[in-house]
């Protein structure tokens, strides 16, 4: 049992690691600003939740687990939020995503 | 630091720098010194300076010629700084002036002396407490001369016109509203755990200015001062430093000397604990209403000049 725990946690860590490495790829490699963000957005909220499972399921009960559950809901909560936020002031400070051809301004 | 004549990418480097000195700083294992960098250094100092951004303009006026002796002492500045850093002791080595001076004594003396946890805080709170004396009131006289500078004559009436930055963003208030009671309640864990954990009244002021700032952000700042009125924010400003103020003088008429809690109980002991807890108290305040306060006062001097412009 102890095996497969630290199996599955590894595998969360390898993957979590994974997961921010396509992000960080993403954000270099990608066009403009929106798929830059959404690429640096989506991977990190996964990537998060991915590394901090693997934490908790290597910590064991105990007061880390539990702390660990806490920054895993912050983080799940706030990084969205931060992407909406930062989507929403650049759209709001006029930059349009590629390939959105319609050029009259919402306002 | 990046040369820019963006100040808002100059203020979110300086931040992004802030996150990365807390991040060396709990390498060193100094996890207090981390706290207060990450929270001071990456949380409210880019607030505050986008806060003033929104009144100065966002890019440097344009200047042609290159001064030559600003840059000739800054030159000479960053070369002193240099030196300087070049001649420091490696970093852990034991024969460091810092170590062989009083730090030994406290490190040997403070758990039977004081009897908390938490070393840093007693050597803050209690052994050095007339240098945090001096700290807070520097926080303090900030607070002042930014309330003389830009809140300055008679107090202004409230206009009701104000509306919020963000009205119209739904999901951001959403959030808000439910991590802003979540940032108060860990503000005032830190306050109260400082001698057991990391953290303390400046840790703990920040983060509380920081839950109010998110409010007056998200749903404007009549409302947060119908919560926080200013006159009370300046009567706080003032309350926290005559609070440790007051504590040293208490123990000057117990019979003590100014700043040394031994002799607020029948207990040495359990007088640390007490003068700690109070003076922290004062901290806290000080600092979180002098952050609110900053906050209000640049947001309101920018409203008003925008109606004047009107």
């Amino acid at each position: 049992m102890p095996e497969l725990i630290t199996l599955l946690s590894s595998l969360c860590l390898l993957l979590g690691a994974f997961l921010i490495f396509s992000g960080g790829l993403g954000v270099l490699r990608f066009p403009d600003f929106f798929t830059r963000m959404h690429a640096a957005g989506v991977t990190e909220t996964m990537a998060v939740t991915l590394i901090v499972l693997g934490l908790m399921l290597h910590s064991g009960w105990g007061l880390p687990l539990f702390k660990l559950l806490l920054i895993l809901l912050f983080v799940m909560i706030t990084g969205p939020t931060a992407s909406h936020a930062l989507a929403k002031s650049a759209l709001h400070g006029g930059l349009r995503p590629l390939g959105d051809d319609s050029n009259n301004e919402r306002h | 630091m990046v040369r820019a004549r963006d100040l808002f990418a100059t203020v979110m480097l300086s931040g992004i720098y802030g996150l990365l000195s807390a991040s060396f700083f709990i390498l060193m294992d100094a996890a207090d010194v981390a706290f207060t960098e990450a929270a001071v250094g990456a949380g409210i100092f880019p607030l505050l300076m986008l806060t003033v951004l929104t009144s100065v303009g966002r890019y440097e006026a344009e200047r042609r010629r290159v001064r030559y002796l600003p840059l000739f002492v800054m030159v000479v500045l960053a070369g002193a700084l240099f030196a300087a850093v070049l001649q420091m002791p490696p970093f852990g080595a034991v024969d460091a002036p810092s170590h062989g001076h009083v730090a030994q004594r406290y490190i040997q003396d403070s758990p039977a002396e004081i009897g908390i946890p938490n070393m840093v805080t007693s050597v803050l709170a209690s052994y050095r407490g007339f240098d945090t004396l001096g700290e807070v009131v520097v926080i303090f006289t900030a607070a002042v001369g930014v309330v003389v500078i830009l809140l300055g004559g008679r107090p202004k009436t409230p206009q009701q016109s104000t509306q919020a930055l963000m009205a119209e963003h739904k999901v951001l208030r959403v959030v808000g509203k439910m991590l802003i009671p979540l940032i108060l309640l860990f503000g005032l864990y830190v306050q109260f755990h400082g001698e057991y954990g990391p953290g303390g009244g400046f840790q703990a002021g920040v983060i509380f200015a920081v839950g109010i700032i998110l409010y007056a952000m998200l749903f404007g700042l009549s409302n947060a001062q119908r919560v926080v009125p200013l006159g009370v924010l300046r009567w706080l400003v003032a309350l926290g430093v005559l609070i440790y103020g007051s504590v040293g003088l208490a123990n000057l008429v117990v019979g003590g000397e100014y700043l040394n809690y031994s002799m607020l109980a029948s207990d040495p002991v359990t007088g640390q604990h007490i003068g700690i807890i109070l003076i922290e108290l004062g901290v806290g305040i000080t600092v979180a209403s002098a952050m609110v306060l900053i906050f209000f006062a640049f947001t309101r001097a920018t409203r008003s000049r925008d109606e004047l412009e009107e």
